[in-house]
């Protein structure tokens, strides 16, 4: 018995080192003195500075999340969209077309939808002109239309939670139904909708095949950043970069898990 | 109760209504008009389509066929929010985000009444209900019992001309109910608003309502009151559905005077039914009575109208008040009588295997032909 669980520890703690050891070690080289990423010189914060003095790295930081906040907040609005009209519109045509088609970007290859969009937006711009070049606008579009399939889903599975008979019930005590929506839906989706943007947002920031594909000269988000530096070798500047993004997808992910608790705190 | 003073002015018209769900008849036409001030009770088993018929009322479904009409305006076109009706859910439908206060005024706000006049109306029916200390609360603080009360409320803060409540006591616990019950007569009888309540409980129809509509497999089978359905059942189905009762198939066999020869093989001969139309001789009926109509004794009884079988006790249940026999003829037949337990005794009158006689009147029987 006292064997196996020591066996059982050992296993949970190659698991959780395999998962962390790699992070702290990003994080703790980043306070690294030496210009060699992987040896040891003393404690400092140089490289922060460092990062903040590096216009590229700061372009490229300012492009992601002008990006990110965009993409965030329209993939809420169409996947919330996305996610009423699969629950709330009963069983109208191509319901079972729709609904397959709002996941597909979820399970396919982003190489694949990269590619698709690439085509995409070179044929429109023989086609139309438009777009002009390649860069915020594309990869937004690109962003948006797969992280709206993650946003109709958590959406989705909170109003097929939710009891029909309350949006039935204010319509009842004279609500229009987009006053309703307003009054009652949305209020009540509101934690899911928050998780989305957040899962939207944490999504598009780290995306690399994507963007890669559909991004043009001059538009480099930080993920192509650090892998076009990383190529390079690794400098100590990139891990102080990590450690920053670690700091806020952790944060974010721990802000929308506190959210979707208490709104399942709230309701029972 | 209300009865049919109330009945006599038609104020909800349904009028020939059906609803399909592709092939299948939810709603098959169902006419039916409900007097104002009513409490019209619908009464069928799940899936006889009376939530289907309750939700095209409150405006939910449209029907497929048909009109209604409520107050002498055609409102079968009109939208939910536009109805002179106001719902109770069964799930209660209290909006979780809404204090109890918000909860009742939301309706009154969709209507662009003053700010002023909201928060009296409000207050008023808050007290009715008496929630008035628990305003501020939000839903998930209340009991079900309080959460149903705010429904209410929100309902009818908005003085509706009819008030639809589905299944309104299932979700309550036993004790609660018989209280809620008297409540919501209470507060009908004080607001004169006609209430239709639908209902799988047969007991909570028979108490609560003016008149009862059977309802089965999306058609109507009987509409009357409490007394009418229970003593006067026009099929097999509402005889069988409401209360308990002894059915014994049989062929009619003759006729004296006003009442009806049915020869039961199941009652090892003929019993006799009194009844206005007596259907043709031969033509096969159903003879039915209540257990509380039926007599028990241990001698044969003398009077020779009465109908007389007897029998071995098989079975008794003693449910204080009274007491449930099961009674097995000689044709193997098993008949359920109730008795009062009127008089207190130690020792108990009948035991297991008591040869007894069974008796009835002539015209507690029912003769059943549908």
């Amino acid at each position: 018995m006292k064997r196996r669980s020591r066996f059982i520890l050992s296993v949970l703690a190659f698991g959780y080192a395999f998962l962390y050891v790699p992070l702290a070690s990003v994080i703790f080289y980043s306070f690294n003195d030496s210009r060699l990423a992987t040896v040891w010189g003393g404690f400092s914060t140089r490289w922060y500075g460092e990062l903040f003095r590096n216009d590229q790295v700061l372009d490229s930081a300012f492009l992601s999340l002008r990006i990110a906040l965009t993409v965030a907040t329209l993939a809420t609005i169409f996947g919330t969209m996305a996610g009423m009209a699969l629950t709330r519109f009963g069983r109208f045509r191509g319901r079972t077309l729709f609904s397959g088609m709002i996941t597909s970007p979820m399970v396919m290859p982003e190489v694949i939808t990269g590619l698709s969009l690439l085509l995409l937006f070179v044929s429109l711009q023989q086609l139309i002109g438009w777009p002009a070049q390649r860069g915020f606008g594309t990869i937004t579009i690109a962003h948006t239309t797969f992280a709206m399939a993650y946003v109709a889903i958590i959406v989705q599975s909170r109003l097929s939670a939710m009891d029909e008979s309350l949006e039935e019930a204010a319509m009842d005590l004279g609500g229009r139904p987009l006053r309703v929506v307003f009054d009652i839906t949305l209020p009540l989706i509101a934690p899911a909708m928050i998780a989305g943007w957040l899962l939207a947002f944490t999504l598009s920031l780290d995306d690399l095949v994507i963007s890669s594909f559909v991004s043009g000269p001059g538009a480099s988000t930080l993920p192509m950043l650090i892998f076009s530096k990383v190529k390079l070798g690794v400098t100590p500047d990139i891990n102080a970069l990590a450690t920053l993004i670690i700091l806020f997808v952790t944060s974010g992910v721990l802000i929308a898990w506190w959210i979707s608790r208490r709104a399942q705190r709230q309701t029972g | 109760m209300t009865g049919n003073a109330a009945s006599s002015t038609p104020f909800i018209e349904i009028q020939n209504v059906s609803k399909y769900f592709g092939d299948f008849a939810a709603v098959d036409s169902v006419s039916l008009t409900i007097g104002k001030g009513e409490l019209f009770s619908i009464l069928g088993a799940s899936g006889c389509g009376k939530t289907t018929l309750l939700r095209i009322l409150a405006g939910f479904e449209t029907p497929s066929k048909g009109r209604i009409l409520i107050d002498g305006v055609d409102i079968t076109e009109l939208p939910p929010y536009e109805r002179p009706v106001n719902m109770m859910f069964q799930s209660y439908a209290v909006f979780p985000h809404m204090t109890v206060e918000k909860n009742v005024a939301y309706g009154l706000e969709k209507e662009g009444i003053p700010r002023v006049e909201i928060k009296r109306r409000v207050g008023e029916m808050l007290n009715m209900v008496q929630l008035d200390t628990f305003a501020a609360r939000k839903p998930h603080q209340l009991s079900g019992g309080q959460r149903q009360r705010v429904a209410l409320a929100r309902a009818l803060v908005k003085r509706p001309k009819v008030l639809l409540l589905d299944e309104p006591l299932a979700a309550l616990d036993k004790k609660l109910r018989e209280h809620t019950q008297f409540e919501l007569m209470g507060i009908q009888y004080k607001l004169g608003i006609t209430f239709v309540v639908v209902t799988h409980d047969q007991e909570e129809a028979m108490i609560l309502s003016s008149r009862i509509a059977v309802m089965d497999k999306g058609r109507l089978i009987q509409v009357g009151t409490p007394k009418e359905v229970y003593e006067y059942p026009n099929s097999r189905f509402v005889a069988d559905f409401i209360g308990t009762i002894n059915m014994f198939e049989g062929t009619v066999v003759g006729f004296d005077d006003d009442s009806v020869r049915v020869n039961c093989k199941d009652a090892g001969g003929e019993l006799v039914a009194l009844s206005d139309a007596p259907p043709a001789v031969g033509s096969p009926v159903c003879l039915a009575v209540r257990p509380e109509k039926i007599f028990i004794s241990k001698h044969e009884p003398d009077n020779t109208e009465d109908t007389r079988l007897a029998g071995i006790v098989e079975d008794l249940g003693y449910f204080g008040n009274l007491s449930l026999y099961r009674i097995r003829l000689a044709t193997g037949r098993v008949v359920q009588v109730s008795a009062q337990n009127s008089r207190r005794s130690a020792e108990r009158f009948l035991e297991w295997d008591d040869k007894v006689f069974i008796s009835w009147r002539p015209r507690s029987a029912v003769l059943l032909t549908d």
